[in-house]
């Protein structure tokens, strides 16, 4: 906290929970979420498009099967959950859980890194992990509830989709409260999506900042735990995040 | 926790992200691993193969072996066959001529018995003829008993 020398200790939460923005109102954009994620997103998947150009049948290197573990992870996982032609599905969950997992990885980057690193070229509000804004989870969450209606749609066509909005759970009499608990359950799923993954992240993401408040000789008690405690979280968000999303889209392909 | 115009650029992001997964990482990954998952399946058929070529090729080896050994065996018994015939005619062979020899030994022996019984018989002539002329030449004329003297001769 060498930064924050001269600042009270919640000036110097505040400054880190302050995104670097530009604009007004609801056009505000947060240049750091933006910026990052964008980056990490084009550096990952670079990464893994660049190993799939080049992807060999025979023995693969460490690279190549590094990639394939999380890869055949994924594709177990849409396997096992998902019954129809998931062609779309599990490259929509690789990308989710890859890029998630990169952008949970940024809380384990020192608190004061990357804020002091943009602060030698006078940025002087830099949040680090993208996922600990709301506007990066629900951009998710959201794209993943238009690909629910998408692919409810599609499959079962605008008729059988209002049929069944209508007549599930209780039957065609009780159609009003179907359309109800519809609507709740609808809306509950990008909610508690976007809100579950920010909800963790901002939270890992505080706790970090505390630990940063103590003594600098102190800080690696909680600061070390904690951290490896984190590498579980961010891969388990990821996980799960990536999970929901393939039951959302196997339960718009499913009739009742 | 403030929404704002972030959400439209990071949906945007995570769409443009979505679509070059599904274009550029996903399809050639799955391709080799499919590939590889084929070449494997092919190597373990063809080791399979190659396992029970390996056995036919044992089986016809031992079949050619066997093969061979009862031929030789056949080899050998029909070559001791064939000693014992061959020991038999020499053996047969050596019978014919040592009796041959032996009655021509015989015939040789009977007839030097016979020149001998014939010189014999000269000398016993010749010994008895001049023992009766001793004691016939007192009183006999040997002119006048000659003819009796070869008579004589010519009995013994």
């Amino acid at each position: 906290m060498s930064e924050s020398a001269g600042h009270s200790t919640s000036e110097y939460i505040q400054h880190h929970l302050t995104n670097l923005q530009e604009g007004h109102g609801f056009w505000t954009f947060n240049i750091d979420t933006l910026v990052t994620s964008a980056l990490l997103g084009l550096l990952v998947f670079g990464l893994f498009a660049w190993v799939a150009r080049k992807a060999t049948s025979g023995v693969p290197g460490k690279l190549q099967a590094a990639i394939e573990i999380v890869l055949e992870m994924v594709q177990t996982q849409v396997k096992d959950t998902f019954h129809g032609d998931s062609g779309a599905v599990a490259p929509l969950a690789l990308t989710i859980f890859v890029w998630v997992f990169t952008l949970n990885a940024m809380d384990l980057l020192p608190v004061d890194l990357m804020p002091m690193i943009m602060g030698a070229f006078g940025v002087h509000h830099w949040k680090a992990v993208p996922t600990t804004d709301p506007n990066l989870t629900f951009a998710m969450s959201l794209t993943v509830f238009f690909l629910i209606y998408f692919y409810n749609i599609k499959v079962k066509k605008l008729g059988g989709f209002m049929h069944e909005v209508l007549t599930a759970p209780f039957g065609a009499k009780m159609a009003p409260f179907n359309l109800l608990f519809r609507v709740v359950e609808d809306l509950a799923k990008p909610v508690s999506l976007a809100l579950r993954l920010f909800g963790n992240m901002y939270a890992g993401e505080m706790v970090f900042i505390l630990i940063a408040l103590l003594p600098v000789y102190l800080q690696w008690i909680l600061g070390a735990p904690w951290a490896i405690f984190h590498i579980l979280i961010i891969t388990l968000q990821a996980f799960i995040f990536m999970i929901l999303t393939i039951i959302y889209l196997s339960m718009a392909h499913e009739s009742h | 926790m403030n929404i704002n115009a972030t959400i439209f650029g990071q949906a945007i992001t995570f769409a443009i992200l979505i679509w070059f997964t599904m274009k550029f990482v996903w399809p050639p990954i799955v391709a080799a691993l499919e590939e590889r998952a084929r070449k494997i399946a092919d190597g373990l058929a063809a080791a399979e193969r190659g396992k029970q070529d390996l056995a036919q090729a044992e089986q016809r080896s031992n079949e050619a072996l066997n093969e061979a050994r009862a031929k030789a065996a056949e080899i050998i018994a029909l070559s001791e066959k064939r000693r014992n015939e061959i020991i038999e005619e020499a053996r047969e062979e050596a019978k014919v001529e040592a009796d041959r020899v032996k009655s021509q030994a015989q015939a040789e022996v009977a007839q030097e018995i016979l020149r001998a019984k014939e010189t014999l018989r000269d000398q016993v002539a010749d010994l008895v003829v001049s023992g009766a002329e001793k004691i016939l030449r007192r009183e006999i004329n040997a002119q006048a008993h000659s003819e009796l003297l070869t008579a004589i001769r010519a009995e013994l």
